[in-house]
């Protein structure tokens, strides 16, 4: 049987079913039936998104989609394609949908000990968070990836709001929901004028006409209507200034749903659509956006740096990563770009690992707060390797991932053909710096020196054989990825190559 | 042939379910339950839908009918309403047919109420008369002026039954007012004479005046901001299941009138009403939604929210296209199945002494009741305008229609609105699904949810579930029903 057409559903209805059979599921206290649940449909969904990467076809021609299933939906009676039913994959979100595929297990994992009243609500919750993300990495159809976009927004802020920490809960969930949403609601404006004047919602054939800048004559609205697209996704990446959300909701949000909350989503919407869409207008704001990335960088390390609530300064680590990502994109090279998208996966990776240890940590200690730790080497050794490690991949230690990102987004940033780079790409560098001294500094407050008075008082006890399964993927990853990166490099640079180039072809055209 | 009966079958069939719930009525004896003529007049609105269809069966094969010398026509349009209305009507009897928690004396007219009011609103939709307009838009005001102060005995329904009479009765007055001026400036009061009478009128701006003094009439019937005052204290004091009928099936009716009026009968008045419907809209949206803000009782903050969706509808009305229409439908009928469905749940969970009041009661709702809560939710979510639900897609289609008519602006301040509105909503919704703070929770109503009530929820979630996904059977009916209303306008203002 060929799956090739069918795989992306399948691969949105598992999780969807599995939500289905959570809420049918009868609940009662202190059962695991829910949890056994979430992590058999969170494996399945795993598995079938490795049927991508074993089928994926690197030569197949650029800018084309593999996997596609596309149907008709909704007829909108007017002149034009309507709505359709349209998903696929290319070089640029295969590894993203396999990378949900592989953080799901391991959140639910990460709940297993920390959720454990109303775990119907927080599985279902889980899984149709899952959907929605799923749904934003393989939609071709702007109206259906608004709608798996704005649905992602609404089990994101339930889980802040019901399983959040602390009694600002509910706060940080309305924050979170209405940063997204009033820009959302401004995209949604921006695809019906795009509707309005060609007549589709479809990905590729906006593409196309983009290629051939028939879209709009009206130069202005065109570029408002990119801006409109960077905007709602900058809100939700979150590139400095716009992160005012973050820290409440990663301080609040449960680390099943912190693992997810930032960063990809918004990254990868901006390589898609806004690259896709509008090449000429993203080159356009691209010196802003490659400044904000520097900015966002230093600024989110520096802030880290004077963190003392580990959660905050995860947000704000957060923050400095997914800035680093913007910095290489923006710069339209072929290393910067190939180098961002790696960098979302290393980010996400490094990001919901070190959100896992925290939350092993908060199980044992019930606290983020930095002052409450120290000499906790002595105690919980494997802990503390699992947290070095981390921070090095961070780091951005070679031969580790987090090396081959930033080296080739700055690397990407000093080949840039536009002028004032070079100052930027010194100023990102910077924060490679930043970055070592706040993690390690943290390491070194928490995991060494005196036993802190929480760690006296409270007996803590080192990896269960469960915490070590939520673990070791990440460090075969972190190792894997930083040693084997053309595995990774194939598949992206089919998606940045060509994206990078036809930047390059335009301003050398401009340029004449 | 001019007496027509087909052209008022359903109309007909529900005022003898009326006249047979009230001819019963003092035959059961007092503190008996009144639930066998909850069935008949469920029964009756079963066979008033039943029989619109016939009647989409009859235009299918003979085309658009008129009746009683013109004054009714039977259209698409006129058939998507009667759909509408039997619809609304029938789940909000599903729902309240075990409201009345002890046998109260005068059951029974609850339900004949209902009914009447829903032949009235049928008779709105369906004629092309203003006369008869008004017949049937008395006819439906009268009775939901006495259901708003059913709860008799409690201050605030009565203050809701007051003001909801002064300020009604002060509206249809305006409504009154301007067809006979309209009758003074064209000769007619029939909308299609209307039409032609404008062209060659000898007194244009009294015709201006007549059209803002009919506009001005039905924007207090759909409380459209400024004319909204009323809406928030009349839906605080009426019961939640009237309150559910009274927000959706009138206001479509009256939506229906508009429609029609605007686009058949003074489409070369466009550019004068138009300036009229952008202010209605955007006062509507905002101070709907910035209302809703400050409120802290759960039925004003729908009531708020009601004002911001009548703003979202009048959206519509700005595009002239045919697929502007379609959207107002659609938007109506999205409306109604998420509104409905979320008053049902209020009416299911307070009860008919209105138990839970106030967002602090509503907090912690999820762990006691999480059938109605996810419901309830989810109806909240649909209200926000949350993807792959009938709200989300209502309002989709609206702003697509506007942004198509060059009306981009409007499409924007609506969508920052719908950002806005969220807030509120969430609050609600985030309070229903965190913990109490403290225990003090009060007792919700006690008794299970009954089958029938049960019914009504499904349907109106599916409905609402189902106007997001598979959205296609339903826009083919507006679509269709769209051409009817608006033939006349395409024509006119297509040269532009």
């Amino acid at each position: 049987m060929n799956l090739d057409h069918s795989i992306l559903t399948l691969i949105l209805l598992a999780p969807l079913v599995g939500a289905g059979v959570l809420i049918l599921l009868p609940e009662r206290e202190g059962a695991r039936t829910h949890a056994i649940t979430a992590l058999v449909v969170t494996l399945i969904t795993f598995v079938l998104t490795l049927h991508l990467v074993y089928y994926f076809n690197y030569a197949a021609a650029p800018g084309s989609f593999q996997f596609e299933q596309n149907l008709p939906w909704i007829t909108l009676g007017t002149a034009g394609s309507g709505i359709r039913y349209h998903l696929g994959v290319d070089g640029l979100s295969m590894w993203l949908i396999v990378l949900a595929g592989i953080l799901a297990p391991i959140g639910v994992l990460a709940s297993w000990k920390a959720i454990r009243h109303r775990t119907r609500l927080f599985y279902t919750l889980f899984l149709l968070q899952q959907v929605a993300m799923l749904g934003i990495f393989v939609s071709l159809d702007l109206f259906l990836y608004y709608g798996f976009w704005e649905m992602s927004l609404v089990p994101m802020a339930l889980l802040i709001a019901t399983f959040g920490r602390t009694e600002n809960r509910r706060r940080a969930a309305i924050k979170f929901f209405l940063y997204a949403f009033i820009p959302s609601a401004l995209l949604l404006v921006a695809i019906l004028w795009l509707y309005a004047r060609t007549g589709t919602f479809d990905l590729p054939a906006l593409q196309a006409l983009a290629a051939a800048h028939t879209i709009s004559s009206n130069p202005g609205a065109l570029l408002l209507c990119s801006l409109a697209f960077l905007f709602a996704f900058a809100v939700k990446v979150p590139i400095f200034p716009l992160h005012g959300w973050l820290q409440e909701a990663v301080s609040e949000a449960p680390t099943a749903a912190v693992m997810v909350l930032a960063g990809k989503l918004g990254l990868y919407s901006i390589l898609r659509f806004s690259f896709g869409i509008f090449p000429d207008q993203s080159r356009h704001v691209a010196p802003l956006l490659i400044a904000l990335g520097a900015v966002g960088i230093v600024y989110g390390s520096l802030v880290a740096l004077i963190k003392t609530d580990l959660k905050k300064l995860a947000a704000f680590s957060t923050l400095a990563h997914a800035s680093f990502v913007v910095f290489g994109i923006f710069t339209f090279t072929v290393l910067g770009v190939d180098g961002g998208i790696f960098q979302i996966l290393n980010e996400s990776l490094i990001g919901a690992a070190f959100f896992v240890l925290l939350g092993l940590l908060y199980e044992r200690y019930g606290t983020y707060e930095m002052r409450d730790y120290g000499g906790l080497a002595s105690k919980l050794p494997w802990m503390t390797t699992m947290f070095v490690i981390v921070s090095l991949a961070a780091i951005g230690l070679p031969m580790l991932n987090g090396f081959v990102g930033e080296f080739l987004i700055l690397s990407g940033g000093m080949q840039a053909a536009v002028a004032h780079h070079t100052g930027w790409t010194v100023l990102a560098t910077t924060g490679v710096i930043f970055s070592a001294s706040y993690m390690l500094w943290m390491i070194q407050r928490v995991f060494y020196g005196s036993l802190g008075h929480r760690p006296n008082e409270v007996t803590g006890w080192d990896l269960s054989p469960r915490e070590h399964a939520e673990l070791w993927p990440f460090v075969v990853l972190f190792v894997a990825m930083g040693i084997f990166s053309p595995v990774w490099m194939r598949a992206i640079d089919t998606f940045g190559a060509p994206t990078a180039n036809h930047a390059s072809t335009l301003s050398s055209q401009e340029a004449r | 042939m001019s007496t027509n009966l087909l052209a008022v079958l359903p109309e007909l069939l529900l005022t003898l379910a009326a006249v047979a719930v009230m001819l019963f009525e003092p035959l059961i004896a007092a503190g008996k339950t009144r639930r066998p003529l909850g069935w008949l007049a469920i029964f009756g609105t079963v066979a008033a839908g039943l029989a619109a269809f016939y009647q989409l069966h009859i235009i299918n094969l003979h085309g658009t009918q008129t009746a009683f010398y013109s004054t009714l026509q039977i259209d698409p349009f006129s058939i998507f309403f009667h759909l509408l209305i039997a619809a609304v009507v029938l789940v909000t009897l599903l729902g309240s047919l075990d409201y009345f928690e002890a046998p109260i004396t005068h059951g029974g007219e609850y339900f004949a109420l209902v009914l009447f009011g829903a032949t009235g609103m049928m008779f709105m939709t369906s004629s092309v008369e203003l006369l008869m307009v008004f017949i049937g838009l008395e006819i439906s005001s009268i009775s939901t002026y006495i259901l708003a102060g059913f709860r008799k005995g409690r201050a605030t329904a009565s203050e809701a039954s007051i003001k909801y009479f002064l300020l009604g009765s002060f509206a249809t007055a305006f409504f009154l007012y301007g067809i006979a001026l309209l009758y003074g400036a064209t000769g007619s009061t029939s909308i299609a004479a209307i039409a032609t009478g404008l062209l060659t009128t000898q007194a244009p701006r009294l015709a201006l005046l007549a059209v803002a003094m009919i506009v001005i009439g039905i924007g207090f019937k759909v409380s459209a901001a400024p004319f909204h005052v009323w809406t928030p204290d009349v839906y605080q004091g009426a019961p939640a299941p009237v309150v559910g009928l009274m927000s959706t099936a009138p206001k479509a009716a009256a939506f229906a009138v508009l429609l029609r009026f605007l686009f058949n009968g003074t489409p070369m008045l466009r550019d004068h009403w138009l300036l009229l419907l952008y202010i209605l809209a955007v006062a509507s949206m905002c101070i709907g939604n910035l209302g809703a803000l400050l409120q802290h009782d759960v039925k004003r903050l729908l009531a708020y929210s009601s004002i911001a969706h009548a703003g979202y509808l009048l959206v519509a009305f700005t595009a002239t296209q045919r697929d502007a229409v379609s959207g107002a439908l659609f938007y109506t009928a999205a409306y109604a199945a998420m509104n409905v469905g979320a008053f049902l749940v209020l009416t299911q969970l307070s009860g008919f002494d209105e138990r839970v009041r106030s967002l602090e009661d509503f907090t912690g709702l999820a762990l006691k009741r999480p059938g109605l809560s996810a419901l309830l939710g989810f109806f909240l979510l649909s209200l926000i305008g949350i993807p792959f639900t009938g709200g989300f897609f209502g309002k989709f289609y609206v702003f697509s229609a506007a942004i198509h008519g060059g009306h981009t602006w409007l499409a924007i301040i609506g969508l920052i609105n719908s950002g806005i509105a969220c807030f509120y909503y969430l609050r609600l919704l985030a309070a229903i699904y965190s913990r109490p703070l403290t225990d003090t929770m009060r007792p919700l109503a006690p008794r299970r949810v009954t089958a029938p009530a049960a019914v009504a929820l499904v349907a109106t979630a599916l409905a609402t579930l189902g106007l997001g996904i598979l959205p296609n059977r339903l826009l083919h009916l507006v679509q269709r029903a769209a051409p009817q209303t608006i033939t006349t306008t395409v024509s006119e203002v297509a040269p532009r």
